[in-house]
């Protein structure tokens, strides 16, 4: 059971987080909610079995308190994005720019980082060369060395979070899925995990198996989604194309499946909207998906043209991975997993017996891509596994009754990118504040640290190796 | 390195034939939420509220606004008597030249609006036809837009065998591609990068949240206000289908919008 406790103070507060992060507990994430006059700032921390959430309300007509990031490094943007929300100034910040609320438009050159002969920043975004989601990199070098990374994400900032307030609680969960597109069934389990806990609701075990089977679909899409960047970056056409394809054909099983590519509108509180139409031959299409899938990814493996840019590319060191409780396949890479699945089980993981991946020492691209290639195996392997526990077609539709009234509880998932959080207040039924937190917003923040010795020409294998998104983490 | 190439061929031709033949997935598809032929003249009390998204209108008659659809199956679900899936990606019904004109079923005057929209996107693209070159911006997406844009690039929907190419200069580009609801941030970049556009051009506002702003659409309320759209497509996010189609239809290889029929 989750335990929400109120601490009398700020600083106790930070005490109290400072002695569970002592013991091994991970910092999974800070939000501030005002109400009235008062604001309340509310930490969440990860231990395994369960996500608490502690809070303290700061003094009513408080316009600072002192900042947690001296004490917990990781919690840096959450603070920024606590004072763009609030005006709450965390004092001793160490840098408090503005990070969801647009900045000055004419502030292009930011006051530069690093100084010395011939730096010069180049900016690059938030409109950028081919298809991607707007962001800011203001890269700071003399030239080939990527001394300093700026990133600004606020040009993407829908305000998410303050628009859940007043939805119903069966509403809410189709914002969820819009929270971070590609990986809207992670969003959409972690929603509906805490509006279960809410009510107090078992998801019927078909239901459980279906919920697996989309969300490990959804992982193995962003994993080529990743690869294909990857492989694009290193200019293999042919590769590029071939995990295209691979991808394409994820995204169909996954439409024949729901009707939605991104398997959206499936996942609702209390179980699923409907049951698979699992065509016929569904599970030789995996198969052969599969096999394709693996025989691609050993030859990328054995391409030493390629390798060669990902070894030693973009290293982040174990030690800040866990420092900073790196989430997914960027902290797996670095040696520090905590996988929501195996450490707090939902829905049929725990059934099914979901195996932590091999680890890797690499804490590199390389790595990262070793990991994500580990996953999809695992991830075929799970789906294999919930569809031989279901049956072919199932009347009615596996859903309990959710109609949670009252309560506050924190939901999770893993998605691709590594744990989505939700801390949900429901009050008469409809949602009284959540606050979304996904990895790629957890994540996003390392990359400053990881351009160590590496050149411009790293900058596309480094970014695609995070697999992120630029939504989630700009909510 | 080599081995690559034979990779390449192993699975023979996956492109699709579309517009040329006809494509089975595409025909498939279920496109947004539309009244039922029989329930046109069914007015129930309150039934604009079933929506999250408020795309059901019920003044005289039931409408579904397909610029607000998201998707989501609920009208379908409850009221399978009143509502139910359009279907097909690409026919002339993917895309709309007016905002008007994806409000179904359609008014009849709109059908003089719809006649004169697109009259006047020929006349302008009359000289793009065989090359096309798009600008893509987000202006505030869910990100998964992005990835059925980039599908369209993948051997599978291949766009490049229809001429069409993407840019990474607004100077070269004929078409402006824009995903998103239109965050605050974005509407000056997003401005100038149209203003960067060589005339003719011609801007696809592409998915539920560029029309509407989609679930965000009480404070955000999609692209137009910031750049003149000139085609519309609803989805949550579209597939590369219905985006392919705009993108025929905004340079005119294929006379699209809702009424039209492929040149």
């Amino acid at each position: 059971m989750t335990i929400t406790s109120t601490e009398p103070s700020v600083a106790a507060l930070w005490k109290a987080l400072a002695a569970r992060v002592a013991r091994g507990e991970r910092f999974a994430g800070l939000s501030a909610g005002r109400s009235d006059d008062a604001v309340t700032l509310t930490a969440c921390m990860a231990r395994p079995g369960e996500v608490d959430s502690l809070e303290a309300e700061l003094p009513p007509g408080a316009v600072s308190y002192p900042a947690l990031t001296p004490v917990i490094g990781a919690a840096f943007w959450y603070e920024r994005v606590i004072h763009d929300q609030t005006g709450v100034v965390p004092e001793g910040h160490p840098r408090l720019a503005p990070l969801i609320k647009p900045g000055d438009p004419e502030e292009h050159a930011l006051p530069r980082h690093v100084a010395g002969y011939g730096m010069f920043t180049i900016p690059h975004g938030p409109v950028r060369s081919g298809v991607f989601e707007s962001m800011e990199y203001l890269v700071e070098t003399p030239g080939e060395a990527i001394p300093h990374l700026n990133m600004r994400i606020f040009y993407k900032h829908r305000g998410i979070a303050a628009r859940f307030t007043g939805m119903t609680v069966s509403d809410g969960v189709l914002l969820a899925e819009r929270a971070e597109g590609i990986a809207s069934v992670a969003h959409a389990l972690a929603y509906c995990h805490a509006a279960e806990a809410i009510a107090g609701c078992e998801v019927p075990r078909e239901a459980a198996l279906v919920r697996v089977v989309h969300a490990e679909l959804e992982r193995i899409a962003n994993h080529l989604d990743v690869a294909m960047r990857l492989a694009d970056a290193a200019g293999l056409a042919v590769a590029t194309a071939r995990f295209a394809l691979h991808k394409e054909r994820v995204l169909r099983l996954v439409s024949r499946l729901c009707g939605s590519r991104f398997g959206r509108g499936l996942v609702v509180p209390g179980g699923v909207s409907a049951f698979p139409q699992r065509p016929a031959d569904f599970l030789p299409m995996l198969d052969k998906l599969e096999r394709q899938v693996t025989a691609d990814e050993e030859q990328l493996m054995g391409t030493s043209s390629f390798l060669d840019r990902l070894r030693g590319t973009g290293p982040l060191a174990p030690a800040r991975a866990l420092e900073h409780g790196a989430l997914g396949p960027v902290g797996k890479a670095s040696g520090y997993a905590d996988d929501a699945r195996l450490t707090r089980p939902y829905d049929a993981y725990g059934l099914l017996g979901t195996e932590p991946v091999r680890q890797h020492s690499g804490a590199d691209a390389m790595a990262r891509l070793q990991v994500r290639i580990d996953e999809v195996a695992q991830a075929f392997h799970l789906i294999r596994q919930a569809l031989s526990d279901l049956p072919e077609r199932q009347r009615p539709v596996p859903r309990a009754p959710c109609e949670p009234a009252d309560g506050r509880a924190v939901g999770w998932a893993e998605a691709p990118q590594g744990e989505v959080l939700y801390d949900v207040t429901v009050s008469g039924g409809r949602v009284a504040r959540c606050q979304p937190r996904s990895a790629s917003f957890h994540n996003l923040v390392l990359m400053h640290e990881v351009f160590a010795g590496d050149i411009l020409t790293d900058f596309p294998f480094i970014e695609a190796s995070f697999g992120l998104s630029v939504a989630g983490a700009a909510l | 390195m080599s081995i690559w190439v034979l990779r390449g061929l192993r699975d023979g031709v996956v492109t699709t034939r579309w517009p040329g033949k006809p494509d089975e997935y595409a025909d498939s598809w279920r496109g947004p939420a539309t009244v039922r032929q029989d329930a046109l003249n069914a007015v129930d009390a309150g039934i604009e509220r079933l929506c999250p998204a408020g795309a059901i209108e019920a003044f005289d008659r039931l409408r579904v606004d397909q610029g607000r659809c998201i998707l989501c199956g609920r009208c379908v679900a409850v009221r399978p008597d009143l509502f139910t899936w359009s279907s097909g990606a690409t026919g002339p019904a993917a895309t709309a030249v007016t905002r008007q004109a994806l409000v179904v079923p359609e008014e009849p005057e709109t059908d003089a609006a719809v006649e004169a929209a697109r009259a006047a996107l020929a006349a302008r693209t009359a000289a793009l036809r065989r090359s096309v070159h798009v600008r893509h911006v987000d202006a505030g997406s869910d990100g998964s837009e992005e990835w059925e844009i980039q599908a369209l690039l993948g051997p599978v929907y291949d766009i490049h065998r229809l001429g069409v190419f993407f840019t990474a200069s607004p100077r070269h580009a004929d078409v402006l591609l824009v995903t998103g609801a239109g965050t605050v941030g974005m509407t000056g970049p997003l401005r100038t990068t149209y203003e960067g556009m060589p005339d003719p051009r011609v801007v696809i506002a592409a998915g539920t949240d560029a029309v509407s702003g989609g679930l965000l659409g009480d404070r955000l309320t999609g692209v137009d206000g910031a750049v003149p759209v000139d085609v519309w497509v609803p989805g949550s996010p579209p597939s590369p289908f219905e985006i392919l189609t705009a993108l025929l239809v905004a340079t005119g290889m294929l006379a699209g919008g809702r009424e039209g029929v492929p040149r």
